[in-house]
Parts: structure tokens; sequence; C-alpha cells
């Protein structure tokens, strides 16, 4: 029993760490990279928490796609360092102190509620059921099978969107193609 | 043994550091791995609840919310390439004139 509540301190102090840092980095490939790291401490809790298969979609999903999609837009653009504000109507000092004030103001009140709720004198009473992937499944396919159609609608909705905003600049570039190619024609 | 309010505080802990992220930093990119780094922690409440209220729901729904933000992670860095192939910076300072 002690030894789940050790391990729930390393993966959170992996967490929280690693999250610190993504948020101080001012290289993005490094943010990544850390926050890689913070989803394998999540995907640790979720396993102390009895839920393998989300731990398991945390790592192939989350670290393994969607990281990897942010890394390469990272080393595509090719702009590693954050500027440094040049003067202008957002001042980089007063905005940053509103900035502080508005997280801090919201950590109050994240601990205020938190505090407040007596949901956290629940404990588990009894054992915690784990699920295995066959049921949740099962319940995704029946009592959740229009979220999960919708789901792929939004997906494919998502796919089209970003196609069609950052691969705009292909039909630029075929018009002179086919320009040139409309002169050789007759040469050829 | 770890109690729900362990996980809700570090939730807690994990979502004001993604607010102090998307607020401070100026640099889109880390703005959106802010926003992901918020999404997780709302992740981990809603397994810590499900987990601690014996159902399945809270690993249906975080299977939802990793969808959704693979889609919104997908749009979010087209528009990120879309905005630098006009001005040439990842500041979203820079980001003010919303002219074709």
């Amino acid at each position: 029993m002690a030894f789940n509540l050790v391990l729930f301190y390393i993966f959170a102090a992996i967490t929280v760490g690693a999250t610190l840092l993504v948020v101080v980095q001012s290289n993005p490939v490094y943010s990544v990279l850390l926050l890689i790291g913070s989803f394998i401490g999540l995907a640790g809790l979720y396993v102390l928490l009895d839920a393998p298969f989300v731990a398991v979609i945390q790592i192939i999903v989350y670290a393994g796609a969607i990281m990897v999609l942010f890394l390469f837009v990272v080393m595509l653009l090719n702009a590693p360092r954050e500027e440094i504000v040049q003067s202008g109507m957002l001042e980089s000092g007063a905005t940053r102190a509103i900035g502080a004030l508005l997280a801090i103001a919201f950590a109050g009140e994240l601990a205020w509620a938190l505090t407040r709720s007596r949901t956290l004198a629940m404990t588990s009473a009894g054992g915690r059921p784990s699920y295995s992937v066959s049921q949740i499944g099962q319940r995704l396919f029946q009592e959740y099978a229009f979220a999960f159609e919708a789901t792929s609608i939004l997906i494919l909705v998502a796919m089209v969107g970003a196609v069609t905003l950052a691969g705009r600049h292909l039909s630029k570039e075929r018009r002179p193609e086919s320009r040139t190619r409309s002169l050789q024609d007759p040469n050829g | 043994m770890a109690e729900l309010d362990h996980y809700l505080i570090l939730s807690g802990v994990l979502f004001t550091i993604g607010t102090a992220g998307v607020l401070l930093r100026r640099n889109i990119i880390t703005v959106l791995l802010s926003i992901e780094v918020m999404l997780n922690a709302v992740n981990l409440t809603f397994i810590a609840f499900g987990q601690f209220l014996g159902s399945s729901d809270g690993q249906i729904i975080v299977f939802f919310v990793i969808t959704v933000a693979a889609a919104e992670a997908a749009v979010g860095l087209a528009l990120v390439i879309a905005l630098f192939r006009h001005v040439e910076t990842l500041n979203p300072d820079a980001f003010r004139q919303l002219r074709g």
C-alpha cells in the first residue's frame, strides 16, 4: 500500500517537473521532448489508477503520434528560439505581469475549490474495479456507438481542414507549372 | 495508497502550469503544448473520478478527449504553418491582422 503511494509521488514528480520545464524552456524542440516525458509520467499514474488501456493510449497516441506531429512542425518551421518581444502595444513586461497574476488567481481558485469540496473525503471503499480492454470496447461500441461515429467524422473534418489550411500554396505552385507545360507543349 | 484528493491536487497543479504557459509564453507552439498539458490534467481528473467511483465512463471519456485533442493539434498546427507563411514569426502578438 505504501509502495503505491511512493510510486504515485515518483510519477507525480516526473510529470510536474517535466511540465514545468515545458513551459519554461525557450527552445520548442526541448519543450516537445519534455512533454513526452510528462506524458510517460502520466501514463504511469494511469497504470496506478488501474486504467492500463488509457495508459497505453497515452503512450501510443499522445506521445507517439501527436507529439511527433508537433516535433515535425517545429522542425519544419525551423524557428527554434522564442524571439524577444519587440517594443509595441503589447509590452512584454505588462503582459507577463497580467498573465502571471491571472495564473496565480486561477491557482488560488482551484485550491479553494479543492479544499471546499466534499468529494475529497471520498475514499476507495472496497477494491477499485479494473476494466479490461474488451469491457471498454463493448461499452464504446454499444452505449457510445453514436459518439464514436461522430468522432470519426470529426477526425475526417479535421484532416480535410488541416490539408486545406496548410497545403494552400500547392494550388499556387501548380499554376506556373501548368503554364510552363503549355509553353513546352508546342516545342515537344 | 494514493487517494482521490492526491490525484485532484496533482491535476490542479498541472492545469495551472498549462494556464500559466498559455498566458505567459509568446511562442504559439508552446501555447499549443500548454493546451495539451491542460487537456491532460483534465484527463487525469476524469480517470481518477471514474476509478474511484467504480465506473469505466472516465476511461471512455478520456478516449474521446484524446481523439479531439489529436484533431485540435492537427488543425492548430496547420494554422501555425499557414500563419508562419504569412508573417514569418511564431509570436502570437504579431498575428493582429486577420485579413486574407
